[in-house]
């Protein structure tokens, strides 16, 4: 199976901080990707790379097998790749509808077509079964954390994407809503989306996901089947970068 | 999960309903043009009773045409202040185009339009190159505008060779701040305009209620309609009064030019921030650039483009500016003005800090800020304590817009 997106070689440095370090990473349709790591690893980071909000500083990128370049969030919305960030990105001064469209408006001439992006807003929101939301006219700013995360999934599932990137979507979320959010990434999958769940909690990873790739320290540890893991293994390969002949070896992945 | 969305009431929600959701908006600190209405109405009762003479047609007339300036300058700050930055030139910047205007004008004997023309030109580039530097360089647009506020000080005192001042004579420009409608135009005008709003509105009622969407309700059409035919209504009435000491010898009546000239401004640039992604991309990148930008919005585009708008309507102003004082002189767009500018934005309700504000604001606070200067000029106070009650409200507004920020974080709706 040809992997939708798939990196090699990335490396992504801050100024002097090197972040990324030659990093390899595979996604496939059909199936859910677990990104683990420590804090700091460069998960949300390696996100942001292919969300074109970071301009990698070299490697390759390619989509559907075909090299890419990705220089902005519009070239990645162009290719079909919706990130739900960890950092919201909604802009609180709008309303649920105005936030799903933003930058991809509806119109009919130059004149926004309202009417068609409410339905549209309201179809999928029902869709996900989202939990009562006064009206979906309703400021951003109102909403409660967990509604707010619905609404950035529900802006990232709109457009018929082929990859869907969830940034720890379920560390806000109580537990009823977690199960609900971990429900859909897993019906996403199904219909045969690829998608991407970042995540610190194991059970939640192995509750849902098909693959787990583990960053460490900006390298990544190991790229593996999620049935061919035990959750102690995953432990060590985020704590310490290897376990048994998994991992990394003097920093190159074996 | 239980709820989902109920499917949408085709008749919508009651005035009741409306009035409800008003109130609870207005407690949660989103107070909107309801401070300026207030204002105005508590300042005009006051004057009305103090000195008689501000009731009158003729005062009437005066308050449009001496708030009309400052009122377009306020326009192009809100685009400005959307996106949470500010303008301090924008009024010497109407001084350095009304300045290009009479310029081009008397000493070059051009056509109005074409003195027109350039003005605006002028104030477009002007804004270029202030937005360019605020967003290619990330300098403050505090900084940025305040050397430009210095600049085109000095750029005024060259362009009118020091001191001296042009005088304007050309009859389509005087015409603008001293000239009136027909009193039967101002009525046609009234007419089609309330019919087309009432028209608008149900359409768009009708359509959304067709599509099972939640439409407003006829009867909250209704009020709004009402409203707005009554009050538009007593204005034309008022002004179409005879105001001429000797009606014999010359009629003073009717609309004054600049008050058409402004509610096409509201509609087209309010159509421009409701209507048109562009308009949703400011609101979007006042409220949160980097969602925006996340978003696939051209942040440093948008921050020029409002940048020039500004500076445009400024230019606007100016000529309106040069059109009420017949002339042109270093003072134009000088002392008061941005200050006022400013202030009429805020008290109308947009926000400081970025994110909200409408164009209606600064019609509203642009109301306030000349019913001030008019009523106090009418009671005989000095220009000093006109400025100092000014700075005053300012301040008033500026606390108001504070206050409902942080009320609106209190309650969780910013
Ligand atoms: N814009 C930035 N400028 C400089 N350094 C950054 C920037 N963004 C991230 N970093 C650094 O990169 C490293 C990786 O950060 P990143 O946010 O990718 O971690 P993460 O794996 O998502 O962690 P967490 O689980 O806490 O979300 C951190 O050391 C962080 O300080
Ligand atoms: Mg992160």
């Amino acid at each position: 199976m040809t992997p939708v997106l798939e990196l090699r070689g990335i490396d992504k440095s801050f100024g002097p901080v090197q972040v990324l370090h030659d990093v390899a990473f595979s996604v496939y349709p059909g199936e859910v990707t677990a990104l683990v790591g420590d804090n700091g690893a460069g998960k949300s980071t390696l996100v942001k790379c292919v969300g074109g909000i970071h301009p990698i500083d070299s490697g390759e990128y390619l989509f559907e097998g075909k090299p890419v370049q990705v220089g902005s969030p519009r070239d990645a919305a162009g290719l079909g790749i919706e990130i739900v960030y960890q950092d919201l990105a909604l802009c609180d001064n709008l309303d649920i509808v105005q936030n799903m469209f933003l930058g991809r408006e509806h119109k009919r001439g130059i004149v926004l077509d309202e009417d068609t992006m409410e339905e549209m807003a309201a179809r999928t929101l029902e869709s996900l079964s989202v939990r009562t939301v006064k009206s979906i006219r309703q400021h951003v700013s109102s909403l409660s954390g967990g509604q707010r995360q619905t609404v950035a999934i529900a802006k990232a599932v709109l457009w018929n994407s082929k990859v869907v990137i969830l940034d720890e979507p379920t560390a806000a979320l109580g537990v009823a809503q977690t199960a609900q959010v971990l429900e859909l990434v897993r019906r996403l999958a199904d219909q045969g989306l690829a998608v991407v769940l970042i995540s610190h909690n194991m059970n939640d990873v192995f509750a849902v996901s098909d693959r787990i790739a583990a960053l460490y320290l900006g390298r990544m540890a190991a790229q593996v089947k999620t049935s061919d893991v035990t959750h102690a293994q995953v432990v060590e390969l985020i704590t310490s970068g290897r376990s048994g002949d998994l991992g990394l070896t003097n920093g190159v992945p074996a | 999960m239980t709820t989902t969305l109920k499917p949408a009431p085709v008749e919508g929600p009651s005035i009741a309903a409306n009035a409800r959701g008003y109130v609870e908006r207005v407690r949660g600190g989103d107070m909107g043009a309801l401070p300026a209405v207030f204002g105005l109405v508590v300042l005009c009762a006051v004057f009305s009773i103090l000195r008689p003479s501000f009731l009158t047609s003729g005062n009437f007339a005066n308050l449009f045409t001496q708030g009309a300036a400052v009122t377009v300058i306020a326009m192009g700050l809100v685009f400005v202040l959307l996106l949470g930055e500010i303008d301090l030139s924008a009024g010497f910047a109407s001084g350095v185009c009304a300045a290009v205007l009479a310029i081009l004008l008397t000493e070059q004997g051009m056509p109005w339009y074409v003195a027109v023309a350039a003005a605006i030109l002028t104030g477009a580039v002007i804004g270029s190159v202030i937005g360019t530097l605020v967003a290619k360089l990330g300098i403050p647009s505090f900084v940025v505008t305040l050397a430009a506020f210095l600049g085109f000080q000095g750029l005024v005192l060259l362009l009118v060779k020091g001191g001296t001042n042009i005088s304007i004579r050309d009859e389509t420009i005087l015409a603008i701040s001293n000239k009136y409608l027909p009193p039967v135009l101002g009525w046609v005008l009234l007419v089609v305009g309330v019919a087309a709003y009432a028209g608008l509105q149900l359409l768009r009622a009708r359509k959304r209620a067709g599509r099972g969407l939640t439409a407003d309700p006829v009867s909250l059409i209704a009020v709004r309609v009402g409203a707005l035919a009554v009050l538009g209504g007593l204005a034309v009435y008022f002004l179409n009064l005879e105001r001429s000491r000797n009606a014999a010898v010359v009629s003073l009546k009717g609309v004054p030019i600049v008050v058409p000239i402004i509610i096409v401004l509201l509609l087209v640039l309010t159509f421009v921030l409701r209507r048109t992604s562009f308009g949703r991309h400011l609101y979007a990148v006042g409220g949160s650039a980097e969602a925006a930008r996340r978003a696939g919005i051209n942040v440093d585009r948008m921050k020029i483009s409002a940048f020039m708008i500004c500076s445009t309507l400024a230019a606007l102003g100016g000529v309106i500016a040069a059109s009420r004082a017949s002339s042109v002189d270093p003072n134009t767009g000088g002392s008061n003005v941005l200050l006022y500018a400013v202030g009429a934005a805020v008290i109308g309700g947009t926000s400081l800090f970025g994110g909200k504000g409408r164009v209606l604001d600064a019609i509203l606070g642009g109301a306030v800020v000349a019913v001030i200067e008019n009523g106090m000029g009418l009671m005989g106070y000095s220009s000093g304590v006109k400025y100092i009650v000014t700075g005053s409200v300012l301040l008033l507004a500026a606390s108001v817009d504070a206050f409902s920020r942080k009320r609106a974080a209190a309650t969780g709706m910013r």
